[in-house]
């Protein structure tokens, strides 16, 4: 890592010599036009852990109703919190497609991309490179409330007509021509106004990012000192970059199809609804990976941190990130298996799929090797991040199985897929958000948690979600579909199990909340690097929380530390 | 904050404007794809697309095989398309690299004159690059009067080249599938 020798300590006592001159502008101008990173960072948080709170409550109704067979809530739901009055049958179970719709895209545009590259993004990667803001802090500010603007046209979408009820119940995929002549009312057109909302907030992000990230790295910082989870926002902003205009011009015929009689996806006018599925996962895709790849960064700072080593195999863990962003831009036909395709096209995409797990391999192996023979504490983000390579490993054989053209024929569209991308993302990519949270936390508050309660945190929310997430193997591999509110009896007692692991995880997110609350009501201050040794990253050179703008005098790297 | 120098503030929009432009470029590749998927479906015959052959075409592969392949005959209307539509005949053998023509009736159910057009797919679609359509009522859009009922050709041939296809070799029947819509106002 990026570890400075002491006497080039330029930058520590900033917060002291310009204390004076470190006002900060009031409460409406420094919260509402921030440009500062820093405040941005910390507003994508809040916005993320309040959409994550939104989407979680929503998963929470779909488990309550999948608790037992038949339908139980769902009418409760669409009369008492969507307001409908006397809602038909077939707008009752138009419900579940608006929950699982609105649960999708809240935690992958709304919570997840937010809090990994907006927030911990914009907060540290600045930090860690010395550089006293973003590239374009007036285009960060841009980026944020377009965010904030597409959350608020997603959260408008279920109370307009959608077709056969209220809400846009079109999946996160927004297939054609569901989304199309299956789904007239403006619902549809407000969920996915919210992605072009907030695709242009992250292209921006990206673009501001990949600036900052060229141009204003502190001197002797070359892009091989860099520490790895600047590389991991790198490689992720040209995921963005590539990925997200892709979605754009998809959603935008979809909006045109809709509304304006061209036919895109319509093939009584010569268009191809599959074609749609093409445009969608080239952009799909690469999105699994934007959701991952900043976690994976923040898993080696941690591990590396509190094994007191420098991270095992640097050039490699920064180049698997490369190398896992580029094939994932030629596997996006797997998740298509079941269209039509040929068997030739189905060899490459299951060929090239499993490729991707050789640079994962590289990456899980090289944390098991920092371990190794390392100086380990067992601090709170360690233990996070231990579970995080636990669950993303989980995750990922799962993913070789479907991988498999020919199996996929058999699971495609059950419950194990469902496992499958809700052990790497719902137990891996937030399971990195909370290592980081607990890891940063003290430096961006200046007030310590509670280690204990993240402990505590940590083992009700493992075991909570493993109860969610694990029995779903098994009922997909029973033959359990996915997208229906209703199930055979034979599925109900690991239906039932999962709910009650639902409750159990729910339990931790309150802990979380109180554990925050702790901190701000009577957490000890946190000292300048409150990790020690290990902790060697430039943030640490900074006091806790850093000064509003730091490194007016630019750090300098040594040529004479190592990886 | 300190000043940056302008040598800097070139370099970051620089790097800022070439990242747009990057940006741009995939917005623009996207919706090139739409007539690229078009072109590479045409050529290759992905996702069932028939080839379409020309007279030349045709009279140039009439390769008598002696093997022959069962032809099936499938036809749609779109939801608010109010034509009855059906195949002449539902089955028909036909010689592999013969031509052969089938008929399709198609009648206005209604009181105003309607425009429709066919789109059409093979299956399974890996036969579907051998299925050669020299004549079809799909190419042209179709105009009915009220009530008019009119029987429309099909004029194919299944390429010889078929039969040296290994992962095809199990095929022995084709479906031809057509759909009439509306046709979209020009």
């Amino acid at each position: 890592m990026a570890s400075i020798p002491h006497d080039d300590f330029l930058a520590h006592d900033d917060g002291h010599s310009h204390h004076d001159h470190d006002h900060k502008p009031g409460f409406f101008a420094r919260w509402f036009m921030s440009t500062n990173h820093k405040d941005i960072g910390t507003l994508y948080l809040i916005f993320a852990i309040c959409a994550g709170l939104i989407g979680g409550a929503i998963s929470g109704m779909m488990r309550a109703e999948l608790a037992h067979p038949g339908i139980q809530y769902l009418g409760f739901f669409a009369t008492h919190i969507f307001g409908q009055t006397n809602p038909s049958f077939d707008q009752t179970l138009h419900l579940w497609n608006v929950l699982i719709t609105a649960h999708g895209l809240i935690m992958v545009f709304f919570m997840v991309m937010p809090a990994m590259i907006g927030g911990f993004g914009n907060w540290f990667v600045p930090l860690m490179i010395g550089a006293p803001d973003m590239a374009f802090p007036r285009m960060n500010n841009i980026s944020f409330w377009l965010t904030v603007a597409g959350f608020c046209s997603l959260m408008i979408s279920p109370f307009m007509p959608g077709g056969t009820g209220n809400g846009a119940g079109i999946g996160w995929t927004a297939y054609a021509p569901l989304s199309t002549t299956g789904s007239p009312g403006p619902a549809v057109d407000f969920a996915i106004f919210s992605l072009h909302l907030a695709g242009a907030g992250s292209i921006m992000g990206a673009i501001n990012f990949i600036t900052t990230i060229f141009n204003m790295r502190a001197p002797g910082m070359t892009l091989h000192k860099m520490p790895l989870f600047v590389w991991s926002v790198l490689v992720t902003a040209f995921l963005l970059l590539l990925a997200l205009p892709v979605l754009a011009a998809a959603i935008t015929m979809l909006i045109t199809d809709r509304n304006f009689h061209t036919t895109f996806f319509d093939p009584a006018g010569g268009g191809d609804p599959i074609l749609f599925q093409h445009l969608f996962w080239f952009f799909g895709h690469p999105e699994v990976y934007i959701m991952i790849l900043p976690g994976f960064g923040m898993i080696s700072q941690i591990v590396s941190t509190f094994s007191k080593k420098p991270v095992f195999g640097y050039l490699g863990m920064a180049y698997a990130m490369v190398a896992i962003g580029v094939v994932g831009f030629v596997v996006w036909a797997h998740h298509m298996y079941t269209t039509g395709l040929s068997e030739d096209v189905k060899m490459y995409f299951t060929t090239a799929t499993m490729i991707i797990a050789v640079p994962t391999g590289i990456k899980i192996f090289s944390w098991i090797a920092t371990m190794w023979g390392g100086s380990i504490s067992f601090k709170s983000p360690m233990v996070w991040a231990m579970g995080f390579i636990f669950l993303f490993t989980v995750g990922g054989v799962t993913g070789v199985v479907l991988a498999n053209g020919g199996i996929d024929d058999n699971l495609q569209d059950t419950y194990y897929v469902v496992g499958h991308f809700h052990y790497v993302l719902s137990l891996g990519a937030v399971t990195s958000l909370f290592a980081g949270f607990y890891y940063w936390f003290p430096k961006m508050s200046g007030r310590w948690h509670s280690e204990l309660l993240a402990h505590v945190h940590f083992w009700v929310f493992f075991i909570g979600v493993n109860m969610v997430f694990f029995p779903m193997h098994f009922l997909g591999m029973q033959g359990m579909p996915r997208r229906y509110p209703d199930y055979a009896p034979a599925f109900e007692k690991w239906n039932h199990l999962s709910t009650v692991g639902y409750m159990v995880m729910s339990v931790s997110i309150v802990i979380f909340l109180i554990n925050i609350a702790y901190a701000f009501i009577a957490g000890k201050k946190a000292a300048g690097n409150y990790w020690g040794e290990g902790a060697t990253t430039l943030e640490w050179t900074l006091s806790s929380p850093p000064p509003f703008h730091q490194f007016e005098t630019l750090p300098v790297i040594g040529d004479d530390h190592h990886h | 904050m300190t000043a940056t120098s302008p040598t800097q503030a070139n370099g970051k929009m620089r790097t800022g404007m070439a990242a747009l432009a990057f940006a741009a470029g995939m917005l623009m590749m996207g919706y090139a794809a739409v007539p690229l998927y078009r072109a590479f479906c045409q050529a290759t015959g992905y996702g069932g697309t028939p080839r379409r052959a020309s007279e030349a075409e045709a009279g140039g592969t009439r390769v008598l095989t002696g093997k022959t392949m069962s032809i099936r005959f499938d036809s749609n209307v779109d939801a608010d398309m109010q034509w009855s539509f059906h195949p002449v005949q539902t089955t028909q053998t036909v010689t592999i690299g013969q031509r052969s023509l089938a008929l399709f009736e198609a009648e206005n159910l209604t009181d105003h004159t309607i425009t429709g057009q066919a789109s059409y797919n093979i299956s399974p679609q890996e036969t579907a690059s051998y299925f050669n359509k020299v004549q079809c009522f799909c190419f042209t859009r179709q105009t009915l009067k009220p009530h008019e009922k009119v029987r429309m050709p099909v004029i194919f041939f299944v390429d010889p080249k078929i039969l040296g296809d290994k992962d095809v070799q199990d095929v022995r029947q084709i479906t031809l599938s057509y759909t009439f819509h509306i046709a979209p106002k020009a």
